[in-house]
């Protein structure tokens, strides 16, 4: 497999203690928060790859640390080939920036209030020369605007003239301005309504096939990544529980958490069908539980699961099904 | 099953009759709420839903009397169980706000006082609503919490609401709106902040409440999965005016408002095969200050045709339904022909 990124046990720690003084006075340690926990992944090309999990499963830092936005405590980011993080390779990386962008969740808050439209734009294209002068610049800002279904007379405007949605389109043209060929996306439709919400994921949908582009997608909604990724890894607690194509990880699912988590969502299909009690809430990320991090709210925990971290293997990290005592559950969802 | 008739509006514990809410600004009045009539029966859940700026919030919020100023009802009428409640004194107000009408809100940090255990704080509305006395008091909050699925209760009931994970202080936040078995309960967002496993224990614990103590609930939400589990019938809501009502599984498999059609079919399932794209309705809500003349979605509508940019359409019974648009006016006159 020829792949485009490449994530190897990827580890992000945050030091969230105390000053030094209430520490000393309260005599309390450092504290150390596991944001990332040994995560590795591939990315090919034209691919899209879908994070998701609940709040605080590390899913962002994730995000954060691909794009080159947060160096990471252990492992590697390499993007065709190149480190993202290494002392060495500088100058590639430098060449590496423009050919990666990122979405961010909040479209109110991910662009320059004082700034108008097409400067925001023209933004990517100034900091990497890509555009030969400023009309040149200027023409292309009204070709991308045109390609995310904006009015090139929009890019006068600032961006308080414009709804969530069309923000989000700014945000995305904004992405496609240095012709990237990988875009990370946080939460991109997480701050809009459905229907608006269907306006992007068309949209970004086409830009795909149009450019080729390879995304990395982040999101916490099970049916969202389901329409758009054609591998989903589940993630829980900083670790990939699971990872699957979606047909597969929809169609059967093995982990427990990923079972839990696909019946907890509450479906427009109604079904009727009968959900299975969901027990017990994501434990503190400062102290989690030994083994198995799902291990407290896991049916099929046992002592082994409780001491002993389950490695990935096959596509899913769990001692139960690596010892065959969880058959993989069919949900019963209609074809 | 329509609920519109006098002989069945007796049964009904809230009913809602023309509501408008108008908020007064420098350049003229909003209408927030335009004309909107619902009813919800005993034990029934009514969902509301639509998308930001939609109306759902505002409907609550002027059904138990907390429009903010500038805004007020300005028209219509609202019953709890018969009796007119849109234009009593303050006063009489607060005495049905928690006692007739209990509230659950989307942040549970902010429905309970930070500096205030969990105990002082049910204790005090309890005995606010209910003659009990202190001792007895503190036991029905300890059972409610119990029954709202807080383990250990007893233990738990003299903590902070910091003390409390998301989902369990959304727990207590129910506990309290129940706390003086009110006849109806509006629940605006109960779960949008949760997680999704967490989402579905307290979508659970409300169905479960209401079920067996047969409270009404109005249950406001943008997110149609929940609603899909949890409601009898729901209401789609468009720029402060109702589209569609009528029972969950009609309104969701078959829409007829083409508003509502869109609206479903623009979610994503989790059935999809991730071939098919979404159905995207063009453009966006307008604003209350654009609101255009006949149907306010007359822009956006794929089967818009001349009587639509005109005239508003009215609230008409459709089968066991009620919408409003043209289109299913003018099958009804053919029908009739």
């Amino acid at each position: 497999m020829s792949a485009f990124v490449e994530v190897r046990n990827l580890r992000r720690v945050f030091d969230v203690s105390k000053s030094w003084l209430e520490r000393t006075i309260e005599r309390e340690p450092k504290r150390y928060l596991t944001a990332v926990d040994d995560i590795s992944f591939d990315i090919a090309k034209g691919e899209t790859l879908a994070l998701v999990g609940e709040s605080g499963s590390g899913k962002s830092t994730v995000a954060r640390m691909v794009v080159g936005l947060l160096p990471p405590t252990r492992g590697e980011v390499a993007i065709d080939g190149v480190s993202m993080h290494g002392s060495d390779g500088a100058r590639d990386r430098r060449g590496l920036r423009r050919r990666i962008q990122m979405i961010f969740q909040d479209p109110y808050a991910s662009l320059n209030p004082r700034w108008r439209v097409d400067r925001i734009i023209a933004e990517p294209m100034r900091a990497f020369s890509t555009e030969a002068d400023d009309a040149a610049c200027l023409a292309r800002v009204g070709e991308l605007l045109r390609l995310v279904g904006l009015d090139p007379a929009d890019g006068v405007k600032y961006p308080h003239e414009f709804s969530g949605g069309q923000r989000q389109r700014v945000a995305i043209a904004r992405a496609l301005a240095a012709r990237p060929e990988f875009i990370v996306c946080d939460e991109p439709t997480s701050a809009l309504d459905v229907s608006v919400q269907a306006q992007i994921l068309n949209l970004m949908r086409d830009l795909q096939d149009q450019f080729g582009l390879t995304y990395l997608f982040i999101s916490h909604n099970l049916a969202v990544v389901r329409h758009m990724a054609s591998r989903i890894g589940v993630m829980y607690l900083g670790r990939i529980v699971e990872i699957a194509p979606p047909k597969q990880l929809f169609g059967a699912p093995r982990h427990p958490y990923t079972r839990m988590l696909l019946d907890a969502v509450p479906d427009l299909a109604m079904s009727g069908r009968k959900r299975q009690g969901v027990a017990g809430e994501i434990p503190n990320p400062i102290n989690p539980p030994p083994g198995c991090t799902f291990n407290p709210r896991c049916p099929l925990a046992d002592d082994r699961c409780r001491t002993e971290i389950p490695p990935m293997l096959d596509g899913v990290a769990c001692h139960a099904i690596e010892e065959g005592r969880a058959a993989p559950a069919r949900i019963a969802l209609p074809a | 099953m329509l609920r519109m008739g006098d002989a069945e509006m007796s049964d009904s514990v809230l009913s809602v009759r023309d509501l408008v809410v108008e908020f007064h600004t420098r350049h003229g009045a909003l209408r927030a709420l335009d004309r909107i009539s619902f009813d919800i029966g005993k034990g029934e859940v009514l969902g509301v839903v639509g998308e930001s700026g939609a109306g759902k919030s505002i409907t609550g919020s002027a059904i138990i009397g907390l429009i903010d100023p500038p805004g007020r009802i300005t028209g219509g009428e609202v019953r709890l169980n018969g009796e007119r409640i849109d234009n009593l004194a303050p006063d009489a107000m607060r005495k049905i706000r928690g006692r007739r009408i209990g509230m659950i809100f989307q942040d549970p940090l902010t429905s309970l006082n930070p500096l205030y255990r969990v105990s002082e704080q049910l204790i005090e509305t309890i005995r606010t609503h209910l003659p009990l006395s202190a001792k007895q008091a503190r036991q029905r909050a300890i059972d409610l919490l119990a029954e709202v699925g807080i383990p250990a209760p007893e233990r738990r009931i003299d903590s902070y609401p910091h003390e409390f994970s998301g989902g369990m202080r959304q727990r207590v936040v129910i506990a309290l709106a129940l706390c003086a078995e009110p006849d109806l309960v509006i629940a605006d967002e109960p779960t949008t902040a949760l997680d999704v496993s967490v989402q579905a224990q307290i979508i659970e614990v409300i169905k479960k409440l209401c079920r067996e103590r047969g409270t009404a609930v109005m249950l406001i939400t943008h997110d149609m999965g929940v609603i899909a589990e949890t409601a009898d019938r729901v209401a789609v809501m468009y720029a402060g005016r109702i589209a569609e009502i009528g029972p969950v599984r009609d309104v969701i498999k078959a829409p007829l408002h083409p508003y509502a059609a869109g609206l479903m079919g623009s979610i994503p399932s989790l059935e999809s095969d991730g071939e098919t794209r979404l159905v995207q309705i063009p453009g966006a809500m307008p604003r209350l200050s654009a609101i255009p003349p006949g149907c306010a979605f007359n822009p956006r509508c794929p089967q818009v045709f001349g009587r639509c940019r005109v005239d508003r359409p009215e609230p008409k019974p459709v089968g066991n339904r009620i919408v409003a648009c043209h289109l299913h006016d003018a099958q009804i006159s053919e029908a009739a022909a």
